[in-house]
């Protein structure tokens, strides 16, 4: 499904990504694990193709295009989404507007016809439930004054309206109490269905007690210096990041 | 004195008007005619140049250009007092039956005649207002709304003033005074709109409120005459104790559209509410110059006011609030915020706090930006395209304070106007109901 090879990107003329590689077949959740400044919301950026974060090198295939010729909207509608680490406060556009907006957008893609207002609003009632959002937040303007929480939540919500192909998680779980953290992992194991794959990026291994991976990757210094199971994780946890970095040197 | 300025005065000698206005009519022409014609090194007019107005001068008043306009404007849908003025003239047909209290000052009984030769022109002060100095030279008829001490207009009132092309250039005076007693309350719609075909004319426009101890308004004036169109209006306020002025006002169009506020706290614990939006574009101009007078302790205001620049048109924001030695304990807040759209579209914004008391708290500040490249990212990223993302921003920008507007009918009035305004991924935003 998603092929990276090779992959270099900088941010503001300073590489950041030094030649990454990762395969992630259909089903499959990958953690990406590895210390502040590694890289891992850069990788998240350049696949759903944020403007100033550049691939310099390298090829990203997915569904078998080549991704990074794809504008953003392109990257959406083909099925990459990624939730994010801040999501954007737009006050004076709606949470129901915005999301209608892009729903109706990946329909359109697909060939399938828009759904009517109440039906968006049906469906939109039902999954925010599902998330645990209360329906007065789809009013709101889009996550303007929502707590930390309500924003991951958000995005999940959002997740499972646009039900994308590969879902990139970028530290969905920092800033989150035990209990969103469960709604947040409920909901990612609730849209596991054999051929959606997930990208998870975190920093701890809490989250992945929820959201079980079949790999762990560790990145550091813009590259993945090891690869394992979700054993790693927890050895990780234990351990920390140093005695990689050494293990690598 | 200009070319315009001696048109005008002669135009004033055209008109049949009640020897109860004589006086203001001839102070307002002596101010008129000694005052001196701003250029651009006139502060007030610096960025607005009058050259539309030499250029075009309009020779003649305006005359009742029937209901031709019917087809191409839609009215405001509420329940109200409706008055329609066409080029100025009243239309006797297209209005409602007025309430006590609400009068043309044509039909004026004799107190109605007497309280207006009392207030009109107190409120605004046409020395420093050089189109009210006109205004009351050409004072004439108007509107009347008087609400008596304690009451409420049963149903707001809805002004609603059309204009049309005419054969040759042409001008339309409106003059509104309300005065609200103590403890009463009125809701104001001003609205001036213009078919979409070529406009020739000039409006000059004035408002002057008195809101009484305790009493409350909120006001409206919507500005969306087409293109050609030149408009200059003031809006003039005087806020005793206690008393709350709810003002909201949107301008689109023109090649020149000034409007002023004038506000004055005269009692304690009065308080202002003013939001603003001007969204000029092709080579329109609108300029909105707001005075806040906090002469009195106590009082409160908050303003903001938000614009949208496209195309190369140009748009000025001058703010001042002015708090007097005496204002302690004065909460005032200034904001206004500007959207650039384009390379060649101009903002000149200046907000102005000028504090001589100690003990007040104020803030002001002032933005112009282009729209932000997260919130785009977002959208993008979600499936929108990207000209879809900067008018669904552009009009979220405008929207926040469309959400804001206490009038219902106002906000459904505006909002599908703006979407149409603002492209394609606005028509996306702004128009699902809700239940």
């Amino acid at each position: 499904m998603l092929s990276i090879k090779g992959l270099c990107a900088k941010v503001e003329e300073k590489d950041i990504l030094k030649g990454l590689d990762i395969v992630v077949r259909p089903g499959e959740i990958h953690a990406i694990m590895g210390p502040n400044g590694s890289g891992k919301s850069t990788l998240g950026n350049v696949l759903s193709g944020r403007p100033g974060y550049e691939a310099t090198a390298g090829s990203v295939t997915f569904k078998g295009q080549d991704l990074l010729a794809l504008d953003t909207e392109e990257r959406a509608r083909e099925g990459i989404f990624l939730a994010f680490q801040y999501p954007v406060e737009i006050p004076g556009v709606s949470n129901m507007e915005f999301l209608k907006a892009s729903v109706d957008a990946m329909r359109k893609h697909a060939g399938l016809p828009g759904l009517s207002s109440v039906e968006f609003m049906k469906l939109a009632r039902e999954t925010s439930k599902r998330v645990d959002l209360d329906v007065a937040f789809l009013k709101r303007g889009v996550n303007e004054g929502f707590s930390g929480g309500e924003k991951k939540r958000n995005e999940i919500m959002q997740m499972m309206l646009l039900e994308p192909t590969l879902c990139i998680l970028d530290e969905t779980d920092s800033g989150l109490d035990i209990d969103a953290l469960q709604v947040v992992a409920n909901g990612v194991n609730s849209m596991r269905d054999g051929n959606r794959s997930f990208i998870v990026v975190t920093h701890y291994q809490r989250l992945l007690d929820y959201i079980v991976p079949d790999y762990v990757h560790v990145l550091a210094g813009g590259r993945i210096v090891k690869s394992g199971d979700k054993s790693l994780a927890l050895e990780l946890e234990a351990k920390g990041y140093g005695w990689l970095e050494d293990e690598v040197a | 004195m200009t070319d315009f300025q001696h048109l005008a005065l002669k135009l004033a000698t055209t008109q049949r008007s009640p020897d109860w206005l004589k006086d203001l009519r001839e102070r307002g022409a002596t101010s008129w005619s000694s005052a001196k014609w701003p250029t651009r090194k006139t502060e007030n007019w610096k960025y607005t140049p009058l050259a539309p107005l030499q250029s075009a001068a309009p020779a003649r008043w305006a005359s009742t250009a029937g209901n031709d306009w019917q087809n191409d404007i839609e009215l405001m849908d509420l329940d109200a007092t409706r008055l329609v003025f066409v080029n100025g003239q009243f239309s006797a047909e297209q209005s409602t039956a007025l309430p006590a209290g609400v009068v043309r000052f044509a039909d004026a009984n004799a107190d109605q005649r007497l309280l207006i030769e009392q207030k009109l022109g107190t409120v605004v002060d046409a020395e420093r207002h050089l189109f009210a100095a006109l205004s009351n030279a050409w004072a004439n008829d108007g509107i009347l709304i008087h609400v008596a001490r304690g009451q409420s207009l049963a149903k707001p009132v809805y002004l609603l003033n059309v204009s049309t092309p005419e054969a040759e250039p042409a001008v339309s005076n409106q003059r509104v005074l309300i005065i609200l007693e103590d403890g009463s309350h009125a809701e104001v719609i001003e609205h001036y709109v213009s078919a979409d075909s070529e406009q020739n004319g000039f409006v000059n426009s004035l408002t002057e409120v008195v809101v009484g101890n305790n009493a409350k308004i909120e006001h409206y004036r919507v500005n969306l005459e087409q293109e050609d169109l030149l408009h200059v209006g003031g809006v003039h306020v005087n806020l005793h104790r206690d008393a709350r002025f709810h003002g909201f006002t949107l301008a689109q169009g023109s090649r020149l559209k000034r409007i002023d506020y004038q506000v004055n706290h005269r009692g304690e614990g009065a308080h202002l509410e003013l939001h603003g939006v001007y969204l000029p574009r092709n080579k329109q101009l609108i300029d909105y110059h707001t005075n806040v007078e906090h002469c009195v302790p106590h009082c409160t205001t908050n303003e903001v006011f938000r614009g949208i620049i496209g195309d190369s048109a140009k748009a000025v924001f001058n703010g001042r609030i002015h708090i007097h030695p005496k204002a302690q304990k004065t909460l005032a807040e200034l904001s206004n915020k500007n959207l650039l759209t384009s390379p060649t579209a101009e903002i000149y914004t200046k907000p102005e706090l000028e504090i001589y008391a100690d003990d007040v708290r104020c803030a002001h500040g002032a933005t112009i930006s282009q729209l932000n490249e997260t919130s785009l990212f977002y959208l993008q990223s979600r499936g929108v395209t990207r000209a879809e993302a900067i008018s669904m921003l552009s009009f979220g920008f405008i929207n926040e304070l469309l959400n804001q507007v206490p009038q219902q009918a106002v906000q459904d009035y505006l909002r599908p106007r703006l979407t149409t305004l603002f492209g394609k991924g606005s028509e996306l935003v702004g128009q699902l109901a809700y239940e």
